[in-house]
């Protein structure tokens, strides 16, 4: 049966740029596939969109490109990617210039876009979308105004498109996570789009590839002291068939470990209703899914059970809600805990004073439970704690309140509780977004895609 | 007999809107005969009622010897509005590790 080598290369945007070397010069790959998008990603996205048009993708493809493109000219692999973010074009004139640099001008960049819909919002409405949040239910109603950037899913299809016109590097906007790693696989083996098993089984591919380090070893909640090398872990690559089934492995000579637990916990990472796991390219059954392990770093995966692609598309909505503001402060033993807690409540009523009425106010006391809030049990003897740090952080309809929050920290180093220490300026207030899932008919939204291909040599130039 | 989760599975979590959505395998198969029966949609629900705001939906995966949890409203309005450090909920995994249960002797 033939087979294809794929490798994953960046679980999200500011994921390491080493990692993916040994994928490309060990892995014996023909495609590496990067997934930066998460929900998080797209808010951050926009605020930088916002300040320079032309932003909006994720800027570390640029160094990523300028480290790979030589070596996979080289070796004839191709590389896929959603860097793009909120604005593919501006990524793909970004890779077009790094390939020019590099000698590369015949390289073909595809530039897939169609998944943005800010400016399809009103036309939507008029169709008869109604933007119903998917799980509360609620109308978008006076959202609306305050909409930042609105994607939708897109799935393989668009990808599998980009290769077949010859892209040796593809630029997408939101297409999903699992579609970086179904694109290539549509294209190599020509699957049906009825071939829902077969899909199903390149989804579970994605899925279990697209947090790189996550399935090879890093974030084991048990047994992590004994994963080799983590500092040289090797992302993932797969050996894939032509009937779907495939084995997980690593490049030669790397750290981390697949193992059937590496495997298993980003195995159900993050998918919800294990039983129907959505995509746009499929609806898969983990509970049918067999993992074995075959060898040393070596799991195979078969036997995904998938049902048909939904008729909706996912789309995320981004929308302004208000600010954050935030102070912090440490104190020593000792009693540094109820010094911190004293510390607190001098900062609550010194806003009350200033007629700061927060819409939210979260104390954290990082040492105590600043990570697990009220789950973390208390302390049983304060005299062991040598240092607690204290983080206040409200939510605020204007900056100008935000900043009175901080400005209140570091006059506690003279007039508060004693041995007070590092206050570290005064952070910057931040702005909150809020997010919107919603369904939308795809008819209404695959026509939109478009797929661009030209050499690098062509984008961008005027 | 109280035994911690820690000394029987591994776990995972993420989030996706406001949602945690955390993940526990058991070791082997005696504590997956334990956890199914004593990690119950009850227990969990009381246990993570400090921190969240919605109802907690369950799954049996038996295929990976596993149970799925989707806490809702545990991430102070998903991770772009969150206050909280730990806005994606990453620690709330471990979190569940620490859940006790009792169990046959």
């Amino acid at each position: 049966m033939r087979t294809v080598r794929i490798g994953a290369g960046q679980g999200f945007y500011g994921d390491s740029l080493l990692p993916v070397l040994d994928v490309a010069r060990y892995g014996d790959v023909k495609y590496i596939s990067f997934d930066t998008l998460a929900e998080l990603t797209l808010a951050i996205l926009q605020k930088g969109r916002r300040k320079d048009p032309t932003q909006g993708y994720t800027k570390d493809v640029v160094p990523m490109m300028r480290n790979l493109l030589p070596i996979c000219r080289e070796k004839g692999i191709k590389l896929i990617t959603n860097a793009g973010g909120i604005n593919p074009a501006g990524a793909a004139r970004a890779v077009a210039a790094v390939a020019r640099e590099l000698g590369l001008g015949d390289l073909k960049i595809a530039c897939v876009t169609g998944d943005d819909i800010y400016d399809r919002l009103d036309e939507l409405a008029a169709q008869g979308v109604t933007f119903q949040d998917k799980e509360t239910g609620q109308a978008l109603g006076d959202v609306r105004e305050r909409v930042l950037f609105a994607s939708v899913y897109l799935g393989a299809n668009v990808i599998a498109d980009a290769l077949r016109q010859g892209a040796d590097v593809v630029i997408t906007g939101r297409t999903t996570d699992t579609a970086q790693f179904l694109g290539p696989l549509l294209y190599e083996f020509g699957w049906g789009r009825e071939e829902w098993n077969k899909l199903a089984q390149g989804i579970m591919l994605g899925h279990l590839m697209e947090c790189s380090g996550q399935v090879s070893g890093g974030n084991l909640q048990v047994g992590w002291e004994d994963v080799p090398h983590l500092e040289r872990i090797g992302y993932p690559v797969a050996e894939v068939s032509e009937d779907g089934s495939f084995v997980l492995t690593k490049p030669e000579g790397t750290g981390g470990a697949v193992t059937l637990r590496s495997v298993k916990e980003q195995f159900l990472y993050e998918i919800h209703d294990p039983t129907t796991y959505i995509t746009p390219d499929v609806i898969c059954d983990l509970t049918t899914t067999h993992l074995e392990q075959v060898g040393e770093n070596r799991v195979r995966v078969s036997g995904t059970v998938g049902r048909p692609a939904p008729p909706t598309l996912k789309a995320l909505l981004g929308y302004a809600d208000g600010f954050m503001g935030e102070g912090y402060i440490s104190f020593s033993w000792p009693k540094a805990y109820a010094k911190a807690k004293r510390a607190a409540e001098i900062i609550a009523k010194r806003l009350e004073m200033q007629g700061v009425k927060p819409q939210e106010m979260h104390v954290e006391y990082i040492g105590i439970n600043s990570l697990w809030g009220a789950l973390a049990p208390e302390p049983v003897d304060e005299d062991q704690i040598n240092e607690v740090r204290l983080r206040i952080a409200i939510r605020t309809a204007s900056k100008r309140d935000c900043e009175v929050l901080a400005r209140e920290f570091p006059p506690l180093l003279l007039s508060g509780p004693p041995t007070a220490s590092a206050v570290a300026g005064t952070p910057q207030p931040r702005e909150l977004m809020g997010l919107w899932s919603t369904l939308i008919p795809r008819e209404l939204i695959e026509p939109y895609a478009k797929v661009e291909v030209a050499a690098a040599a062509q984008w961008g130039v005027e | 007999m109280k035994v911690r989760l820690l000394d029987l599975c591994h776990a995972r979590s993420g989030d996706k809107g406001d949602a945690s959505d955390i993940s526990l395998f058991a070791n082997d198969e005696w504590a997956w005969g334990l956890i199914r029966r004593h990690v119950t949609k009850e227990k969990v629900t009381a246990y993570f009622r400090p921190v969240a705001s919605g109802p907690v939906e369950m799954w049996e995966v038996p295929n990976v010897h596993a149970l799925k949890f989707l806490v809702h409203g545990a991430l102070g309005g998903g991770a772009p509005r969150s206050l909280r450090s730990d806005n994606l909920g990453k620690t709330f995994a471990a979190a569940l590790l620490r859940m006790e249960i009792e169990v046959e002797e």
